[in-house]
């Protein structure tokens, strides 16, 4: 299992939860997991061809998996990932 | 009379804002001609010091090429004048005596060190960042003679201003359109509530007089566009980005990768804070981390969503760290690095941010920018919309 933490922005589809434990052996499988058991966090993470969204960053521990290997990053038992939204509040 | 009048013709005499411009453009020596204690209590950078009385055995060592473009200064133009008739009958040939002197330089605004450097007041003032080894003199002088400017005079540049200010930034620009407003004393701590309806900036400016006369205020009270931006921050050593929007903020990146200006950048919503240093060229930018901004109703603000006073004070003054390490060149700036802070976990994760090589602002095939591209900027409000 691995920790998905949660921004508060996505919270509110999380049933205000800021951490979602999550199986899965890559990143895009965890993100399913979560997606699964919290619906509505879907939309906001992937894109209609099933591609995460642009505007998404995600990091396995400390590394964004833009420079590893996207959703097909492996993931081990523990691993935390990072769901990070831009904001823009001053 | 008529001699004296004559001689006064054949030194070439230039007003100190020519002098600044020669002397910006590099190829200059620069001599001070006054005594050693007037030296020491405050000079033009790069101002080597020959007193009047030693002018014959020490010009030589100072300015050993006689043809090079020389200029001479010392209080008010008297002696600087005289000590250039000197170096002529040398066999000086591009001598310009600076008329006015250093007072007419202070006086037209035009910046000067110190070389011990400090007054009594300041060395007092000051005395607790001086103790520091890591900060000294040096360190204190470098912040004195620093120009910031804050991107935002709400949550975040209250607090910032606020430091910067107490440790002696000599120049804090402000950028903010808005005026005070009852709902922003919760966490704007720069204004009060007599200030309800003044400009921030003007808010701001009467509290940091207040803290710190050594504070060079400068209100801009306007918003940020691609038709300003570039004069606008050309001027500073460090810009702040506290800025409410994301047009703002991608049109501040791109403009400050194009100046080379380092940007310390933070932002804050509900409970959630993220900072990041970016400094162009030595790390990633803001769109090597945002490549594109998130629709709307993934972008809530603060003013929509609320925000919990503190976190801007938290953010803030992480900020003015971030600034003040840049200035004195001490310590790790968050360069390649995003700091995140949630306050109800009381938690902060450092995440890594990389430079992305197909970054279209920063990357390495990005070449140098042409003049006639230079504040050409894309649409950022149908950029951000979209």
């Amino acid at each position: 299992m691995a920790t998905v933490r949660i921004p508060k922005v996505l919270q509110a589809q999380t049933g205000g939860q800021p951490e979602v434990e999550a199986a899965g052996s890559n990143v895009g499988e965890v993100l399913r997991a979560l997606t699964a058991a919290h619906p509505d966090t879907g939309a906001q993470l992937f894109g209609e061809e099933g591609e995460l969204n642009r505007y998404v960053n995600v990091y396995l521990n400390d590394e964004d998996v833009r420079v590893l290997d996207g959703l097909d990053t492996a993931v081990s038992d523990g691993d935390t990932v990072v769901i990070l939204p831009a904001m823009a509040g001053g | 009379m008529a001699t004296g009048a004559e001689t006064k013709q054949q030194v070439e005499e230039i007003e100190p804002f020519e002098a600044a411009q020669e002397i910006e453009s590099g190829d200059v020596v620069l001599i001070d001609t006054r005594e050693p204690h007037e030296f020491q209590e405050a000079r033009i950078e790069g101002g080597k010091l020959v007193p009047p009385g030693l002018l014959g055995d020490e010009i030589a060592t100072a300015a050993p090429d006689k043809s090079a473009r020389t200029i001479l200064y010392c209080r008010s133009g008297n002696r600087s004048y005289k000590a250039a008739e000197q170096m002529e009958a040398l066999g000086y040939t591009d001598v310009a005596s600076m008329a006015g002197g250093i007072l007419l330089w202070q006086e037209q605004g035009l910046p000067v060190v110190a070389t011990d450097g400090m007054t009594p007041e300041q060395r007092d003032r000051y005395s607790r960042h001086t103790l520091l080894p890591e900060v000294g003199v040096d360190g204190q002088l470098k912040m004195l003679n620093a120009k910031v400017l804050l991107l935002g005079a709400g949550g975040l540049g209250a607090p910032t201003a606020l430091y910067l200010a107490a440790a002696g930034i000599g120049t804090i620009g402000l950028v903010d359109d808005d005026v005070v407003d009852a709902s922003n004393l919760q966490r704007q701590v720069i204004h009060n509530t007599e200030r309800i309806g003044v400009p921030k900036t003007t808010s701001a400016r009467l509290t940091i007089e207040a803290l710190n006369p050594d504070v060079n205020v400068v209100e801009h009270q306007m918003r940020l566009n691609a038709e300003n931006i570039l004069e606008l921050i050309e001027d500073y050593d460090v810009i702040v980005d506290g800025a409410d929007n994301f047009p703002t903020r991608y049109l501040l990146n791109d403009a400050s990768v194009r100046l080379r200006k380092p940007v310390v950048s933070a932002s804050i919503l509900s409970f959630d804070g993220q900072i990041s240093t970016f400094v162009p060229f030595e790390g990633p930018c803001y769109r090597c981390l945002y490549p594109t901004p998130p629709p709307a109703e993934l972008a809530p603000s603060c003013s929509a969503n609320g925000v919990l006073g503190v976190m801007a004070g938290t953010m803030g003054t992480l900020q003015a760290n971030e600034v003040l390490k840049l200035v004195i060149g001490i310590g790790e700036p968050l360069v390649g690095r995003l700091l995140l802070y949630e306050a109800l976990g009381t938690r902060f994760t450092e995440l890594k941010v990389r430079r992305d090589p197909e970054c279209p602002i920063c990357g390495p095939d990005v070449a140098e920018i042409p003049e006639s591209e230079m504040g050409k900027f894309p649409d950022y409000d149908a950029f951000c919309a979209g």
